[in-house]
């Protein structure tokens, strides 16, 4: 459905606002899991069971003193936190949030996805680079060394999906996974190699633990955001927890069914026969937060629980076994695309 | 003032003249740096003569510490870095020197017990016990049976607690965050038996020179039973957890290696030379208190990495505990202080109730106990992190002459250097937590 200007601004304003409100609740979400999994209360004095405590901290950070080291580059150096929160905030323009609600529904949706996240790197790079720091350009070329190697396999993971789909559309990839019966049609199921792979490759493009060495807290300080403080230390905290959020949609969207109800092919028709596709719009929306909430809760319950990669265990990991599962899988997918169309299944 | 043939301002030159000692200091150690043969040429050049020029200047120095996270106080490093890897590496200590030894030659033996209380600051009850049975072989003394066992506990205790903040900072230190605040739980039951033994949670200086301050109260006797009875499963636990995870065994194989020569030669004592290979123990072989009448083992590896010495402390543990057992049910009746005013202090009713108590009391404070003079005694025991001895010599009066610390730490440290040159970034915090300094003892 095509909407007009003004009600695609709407959206988007409201989504961009849903984004920011969504990263403190993640903050204070990782607060409170991290809390529970170390036995410890977590954030409880700020407002009722501690809610108000990530807009409590981000009053602290707009309120602290802006430093930059004097042999920073001072363009790129604020530059760089910005570019980071733009991007992060530019990839839920892609992402179907219930059937027929989507802010840009491109025919290669895949590919801008696949884009920003790439352009992403830049804005570590260039914070790693421009603070003039020995620590942070460590950082900073650790992140550039990671997101080459990660992003070739999740590019193949996503071509697996792309064939399977027929299509470049985020959109149609979740309509196509809407074929089978009850959640058979998901991705994960049709290409569970795919999935893995993809959901192991997420986790190190948004640079969260096991793989959080851009900003190794304990080897690099800070890594590439040792220099920063104050909001811009902040948008690059935003931009972290918003970008694993994002992570979370596209694991969705791409193998779990996206905004699909689980069994939803089952009785989607009652709604619609029944005038109420509305409801169903609404009853996908929140099957689609569900869902990505607990790829979130699945990215906090791994960072405070398993210890750091180390930079050789990284590139290991990613060219020697998660390049070729990755290529082996595209093939064997193509090949089983292959043969499922010439049988005409 | 710069150094000739490097491009790198040395930082603290700035200052000029104003702090002298500084830029000094400063200009010595990246020379060093610099000059230092370092063995990884031979193993990367290949022909053992000097490294090849760095034409494409990818080699960076790069300074951690004294304020950084990883480095267990105020230990600070000097690296060399050829991108990740550690070329060269110069350990530079002392930040936290107060001059311990020097003091002691100003106190009585008993006045210097907090002292050491703030050495290895992570066990002090092992620092009191080292430092209570130094002075004792100096004089003399004979410590009841009861005051021996209690010591022992309270001693294994602590290594417990020295422990557990070894793998909670060194699980941290990788990544695992949560795994620091799970020991620091367990800590805290430690802190709470000593609240209650000793009457102080961290410094407790609760051991006195012929016994012990107070004796241990049936409070206190019933936590060290529920910590004893609660741990194994706690530590079965974090062994589930760890001992077959992928990162945590990656991170550790192969990194650190010592062969037991190296490790004896570089002085290495404690769970790292152990964990070479070397089944030195002095609870074993020069055994004091009553670690002969106890059966424990010695865990020891032979590989020699990191992982080795995570294994050896995490087994060493669960040996503490079985030491700790045995001591509750050893642990004698009797009196826990010498019963003789040369040696330890009265108790506190001859104190209050009888004029020679009063006056004993009162010499043992100002003058305390005389050593012969020339007297030279050399006691060690195993700490938490190795052989901790003091050297001590006496000229007759009540203050030491003078005192010579034997610190694990410190011995430690020297083999840091050599197994952080070709290591990674990454490694150096696992290698740093795997030798476990505490500059506090380190630096005296």
């Amino acid at each position: 459905m095509d909407l007009p200007l003004w009600a695609t601004g709407l959206i988007g304003f409201l989504i961009i606002n849903a984004m920011l409100v969504s990263a403190s609740v993640l903050v204070y979400a990782e607060r409170k899991v991290s809390g529970y999994i170390q036995n410890r209360p977590g954030p409880n004095r700020v407002g009722p069971f501690g809610f108000l405590q990530p807009f409590a901290d981000v009053v602290k950070l707009i309120m602290k003193e802006d430093i930059a080291p004097r042999a920073a580059s001072p363009f790129i150096h604020s530059l760089a936190p910005v570019l980071m929160v733009i991007i992060a905030m530019t990839v839920p323009a892609v992402i179907p949030f219930a059937r027929g609600f989507v802010i840009a529904d491109l025919d290669v949706s895949v590919l801008v996805v696949l884009a920003l996240t790439s352009v992403s790197v830049y804005g570590v790079t260039l914070a790693g680079w421009s603070s003039n720091s020995k620590y942070s350009l460590l950082g900073g070329l650790r992140s550039s060394a990671q997101m080459i190697s990660y992003e070739l396999s999740m590019g193949l993971a996503v071509v697996s999906v792309v064939l399977i789909a027929g299509s470049l559309s985020l959109v149609d990839i979740v309509e196509d996974q809407a074929s089978g019966w009850a959640i058979l049609g998901w991705n994960v199921i049709r290409n569970p190699v795919g999935a893995m792979l993809f959901i192991i490759t997420a986790f190190a493009e948004t640079n969260r633990a096991p793989f959080d060495l851009p900003e190794a807290e304990q080897e690099l300080v800070g890594g590439y955001h040792t220099e920063y403080s104050g909001m811009k230390f902040g948008m690059f905290f935003l931009a972290e927890y918003v970008n694993f959020f994002i992570a979370s949609f596209i694991i969705v969207t791409l193998f779990f069914g996206g905004y699909l109800i689980p069994f939803e092919p089952l009785f989607a028709h009652v709604f619609y026969d029944n005038g109420l596709g509305w409801l169903l719009g609404v009853l996908q929306f929140f099957a689609l937060l569900a869902k990505t909430a607990f790829f979130a809760f699945l990215f906090i319950w791994v960072r405070w629980t398993l210890p750091r990669f180390k930079y050789n265990q990284l590139m290991t990991i990613g060219w020697k076994y998660l390049l070729p599962i990755g290529i082996v899988n595209a093939l064997v997918i193509a090949l089983g695309v292959a043969v499922f169309e010439a049988l005409g299944l | 003032m710069s150094t000739p043939g490097t491009s790198y301002a040395i930082p603290g030159t700035e200052a000029g003249n104003v702090f002298r000692f500084w830029p000094r200091h400063n200009e010595a150690l990246y020379k060093r740096l610099e000059s230092k043969h370092a063995w990884l040429e031979a193993r990367h050049h290949g022909d053992g003569g000097p490294a090849e020029a760095d034409p494409l200047e990818h080699e960076m120095v790069l300074n951690i510490g004294p304020q950084h996270p990883a480095t267990h106080g105020v230990l600070r490093v000097v690296v060399k870095l050829d991108g990740e890897m550690i070329e060269r590496a110069v350990l530079d200590i002392g930040y936290l020197h107060r001059g311990i030894e020097k003091l002691a030659e100003h106190k009585t033996y008993q006045e210097f017990m907090p002292y050491t209380d703030r050495m290895d600051y992570l066990s002090p009850y092992s620092n009191n016990v080292a430092w209570c049975l130094a002075v004792e072989k100096l004089v003399g003394i004979e410590v009841p049976e009861r005051a021996q066992w209690i010591r022992m506990i309270m001693c294994e205790l602590a290594r417990i607690s020295s422990h557990l903040l070894w793998m909670g900072v060194g699980l941290m230190d990788a990544g695992a965050v949560s795994v620091f605040l799970w020991a620091f739980q367990m800590r805290e039951e430690i802190y709470s038996i000593f609240d209650e033994v000793a009457g102080a949670r961290f410094t407790v200086s609760h051991s006195r020179i012929g016994g012990l301050a107070t004796d241990i109260t049936p409070e206190g006797l019933r936590r060290i039973r529920k910590f004893v009875d609660e741990f194994p499963e706690v530590h079965a636990g974090w062994v589930k957890l760890l001992n077959r995870n992928r990162i945590w065994i990656d991170r550790n194989v192969g990194v650190g290696l010592l062969t037991a020569e190296e490790a004896v030669e570089l002085g290495m004592t404690g769970p790292n030379l152990r964990g070479s290979g070397v089944a030195h123990d002095i609870r074993r072989f020069e055994p004091y208190l009553k670690y002969e009448d106890v059966d424990f083992n010695i865990p020891i590896r032979t590989e020699g990495d990191s992982l080795a010495r995570y294994f050896v402390r995490m087994e060493e543990m669960m040996e503490s505990i079985k030491i700790i057992r045995q001591c509750l049910d050893r642990l004698p009746e009797g009196p826990i202080r010498a019963d003789n005013a040369k040696w330890a202090y009265p108790s506190k009713e001859e104190v209050y109730y009888s004029m020679e108590g009063m006056i004993h009391d009162f010499m043992y404070t100002d003058t305390g106990v005389c050593p012969p003079r020339g007297a030279h005694a050399y006691h060690a025991i195993e700490s938490p992190k190795g052989e901790l001895g003091f050297y001590l010599t006496s000229d007759g009066t009540g203050n030491p002459w003078r005192v010579r610390i034997n610190a694990p730490s410190f011995t430690n440290l020297q083999g840091l250097e050599y197994m952080l040159e070709g290591a990674l970034i990454a490694d150096m915090v696992i290698l740093i937590g795997t030798v476990d300094p505490v500059m506090g003892e380190s630096d005296k």
